[in-house]
């Protein structure tokens, strides 16, 4: 077995084993409402900061706006599977949310494609820039969209409900800033945990192939790869693309587990895009198990310390993200990890060579 | 046929003429080396003929085909593979995986394949470990394969670059300056590779070099560069040994 696959196995594994222990803790009992609560976002963020971890780590560019796509992927598909609950009530939830999960992703990949035809060709920090704009126009348009169906057709607005001039406001499906009510709660815990290890087959095969490497050596010498006959936009669009579109498929997750959707800044906005990317950093730039890692950790942190300390609890949270940067970028530390490492494998192969003596 | 011929090149950044009307014709299967002082626009012919730079006149047939202003990428299809004087290797793949990103336009796969890991990506990825291995032995990497490029003594690196460039199987293979900062020893062990490499893949080589020993060893014909002009070409020996050669380049 090669070290690769060994690694990647080790991965997926480790989602497995947390979700066994999950439904552990959930079948005796002894886990908290709000941690129960945790489990779908948990898993929204995982995706995230993996999928993002394709476009920053793996292709080298900066992206500001991950929230945007993700934003795409949940608007597109609570406005899908409420139409569907609507007019096709007989529908089955599965069948719903498989549709929903391919749209959210096909859109949020094209916006991803949309945006990266013109930006990706230059040089330099343009992506970060535009995708920062974009994140936070995507979350002001749908804070004015009213959109509705009735009898007469499709009513549109971007004033107020008001001008929708709807008979039957129960039938306006998206409502400006108060969002998107009564989407079906399709998705749960489980098939979380199915999507995020989907993700990461797909990212890490992707990676570990052929193009994955074009991808990387991209990152690496833009003009080297060139040279050697990488096609560099294509690439570039390939990686950025699917990024978009797993970020669109965390969003489809992220809102069929809610019943009201609204586009705060606090989930799709610039503060959510940076809360990604500190994921990504702190895990690992590249480093797929850490960023999905680091996602589950910074999240469940906040909600373990209000138990245990709740006055200082930000200020142990901030502490724990400085001992983690250190732990994953000092030169000092990654060469102790690294003699740490080696000691272990060097004592497991002295304990094998001894076995095989006997 | 010639294997490269080039006519009357031109090129000027701003005011300065690096290169003017710059003609040269190489012959299939030879070593052809190309010197000059600092600054004689040696690196920027290399840039005009891999489409890194296009140039403001002249053509350049590559056995026969006009590949003039054509982009990079397609200069590399059509046959040319390139080093480069400060090296530009992926750092954070490995030996191997460097070498196999010089083999992508030659064994493919779909993405979809890649990513379902059909049998197809089983069978490509093991041919192209093969491959890549074979060329490696060529430079005897092939014991670093697993290591990172970065963590690569120079040269190895120098050399990993060669076969990186060879995977992509080019008809004209362009060195720039291979023995750069290399000691003597390495020096002649590079000559005896590139003299391999020559005979082994049938390749036709134009390298940049400023070790007099390593041109007039291995070289069989030169084009000595001047202030962007054309100052002398021919066999080598008779190069070297022109008076004017020996006062621009090599000096008193
Ligand atoms: N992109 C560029 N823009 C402006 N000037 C350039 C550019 N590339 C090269 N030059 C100039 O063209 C001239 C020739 O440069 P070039 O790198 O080709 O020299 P060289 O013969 O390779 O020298 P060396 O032996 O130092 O490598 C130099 O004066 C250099 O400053
Ligand atoms: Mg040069």
């Amino acid at each position: 077995m090669s070290k690769t696959l060994r690694s990647n196995i080790i991965t997926v594994g480790l989602v497995f084993i947390a979700y066994i222990g999950a439904q552990i803790l959930i079948a005796t009992g002894s886990i908290s409402s709000l941690m129960k609560g945790l489990l779908v976002p948990l898993c929204v963020y995982a995706i995230l900061a993996v999928s993002l971890n394709l476009t920053v780590g793996i292709l080298g560019e900066l992206s500001l706006g991950h929230a945007g796509f993700m934003c795409i992927g949940a608007f597109s598909s609570a406005f899908f599977s409420k139409c569907m609950k609507m007019f096709v009530p007989d529908m089955p939830g599965a069948l719903r949310f498989f549709l929903a999960l391919v749209i959210g992703a096909a859109l949020a990949g094209l916006f991803g494609i949309l945006i990266g035809i013109p930006v990706l060709r230059l040089k330099g920090d343009y992506l970060a820039i535009v995708t920062l704009a974009f994140g936070e126009i995507i979350k002001n348009i749908i804070n004015i969209l009213y959109l509705g169906i009735d009898e007469e057709g499709v009513h549109f607005s971007l004033k107020s409900s008001l001008d929708l001039n709807m008979a039957d406001s129960e039938k306006i499906i998206i409502n400006g800033a108060m969002g998107i009510t009564g989407t079906p709660n399709d998705s749960n815990f489980t098939i979380g945990v199915v999507l995020l290890i989907l993700t990461l087959i797909i990212v890490l095969n992707l990676i570990h192939s052929r193009d994955g490497r074009a991808i990387m050596s991209i990152r690496d010498n833009t003009i080297a790869a060139e040279s050697v006959g990488i096609p560099v936009t294509r690439y570039k669009l390939m990686a950025f693309s699917i990024s978009a579109a797993l970020a669109g498929v965390a969003g489809v997750l992220y809102a069929h587990n809610l019943s009201t959707l609204t586009a705060l800044p606090k989930n799709f906005g610039y503060n959510m895009s940076i809360m990604i990317l500190v994921f990504v950093v702190l895990g690992g730039m590249g480093n797929i198990r850490g960023s999905m890692i680091a996602a589950v950790i910074l999240t469940l942190l906040p909600e373990l310390l209000r138990g245990v300390v709740s006055d200082y609890r930000m200020l142990i949270y901030a502490i724990i993200l400085i001992v983690m940067m250190l732990f994953n970028w000092a030169p000092k530390c990654i060469e102790w990890r690294k003699k740490a490492t080696a000691s272990v494998k060097a004592r497991l192969q002295k304990k094998s060579a001894a076995k095989e003596v006997e | 046929m010639a294997m490269l011929e080039v006519k009357n090149l031109d090129i000027s950044f701003g005011g300065l003429r690096a290169v003017d009307d710059f003609n040269m014709t190489i012959e299939k299967g030879c070593l052809y080396g190309l010197i000059g002082p600092n600054g004689a626009g040696k690196t920027t012919v290399f840039n005009l003929l891999t489409g890194v730079y296009k140039p403001n006149k002249g053509i350049i047939l590559l056995d026969g085909k006009d590949i003039t202003g054509k982009k990079t990428i397609d200069v590399n299809r059509e046959g040319i593979a390139r080093t480069f004087q400060n090296i530009r290797l992926f750092k954070d793949l490995t030996v191997l995986d460097n070498v196999k990103v010089g083999l992508h336009n030659h064994n493919t796969y779909s993405t979809l394949t890649g990513i379902l890991r059909l049998p197809k990506y089983h069978k490509v990825e093991r041919q192209m470990n093969q491959k890549a291995l074979d060329i490696l032995k060529v430079f005897d990497l092939d014991k670093e394969a697993d290591v990172l490029a970065a963590n690569l003594p120079y040269g190895k690196q120098r050399k990993l670059e060669i076969a990186r460039a060879l995977a992509t199987e080019p008809k004209l293979l362009l060195l720039d300056e291979p023995a750069a900062g290399m000691n003597p020893n390495e020096t002649q062990e590079l000559m005896d590779t590139i003299g391999f490499v020559r005979k082994h893949f049938d390749m036709t080589i134009l390298l940049i070099e400023h070790d007099m020993k390593l041109v007039s060893g291995i070289c069989e014909e030169l084009t000595v560069l001047n202030f962007g002009r054309v100052l002398c070409q021919g066999k080598t020996a008779e190069v070297l040994n022109n008076p004017e050669v020996i006062k621009a380049y090599l000096g008193e």
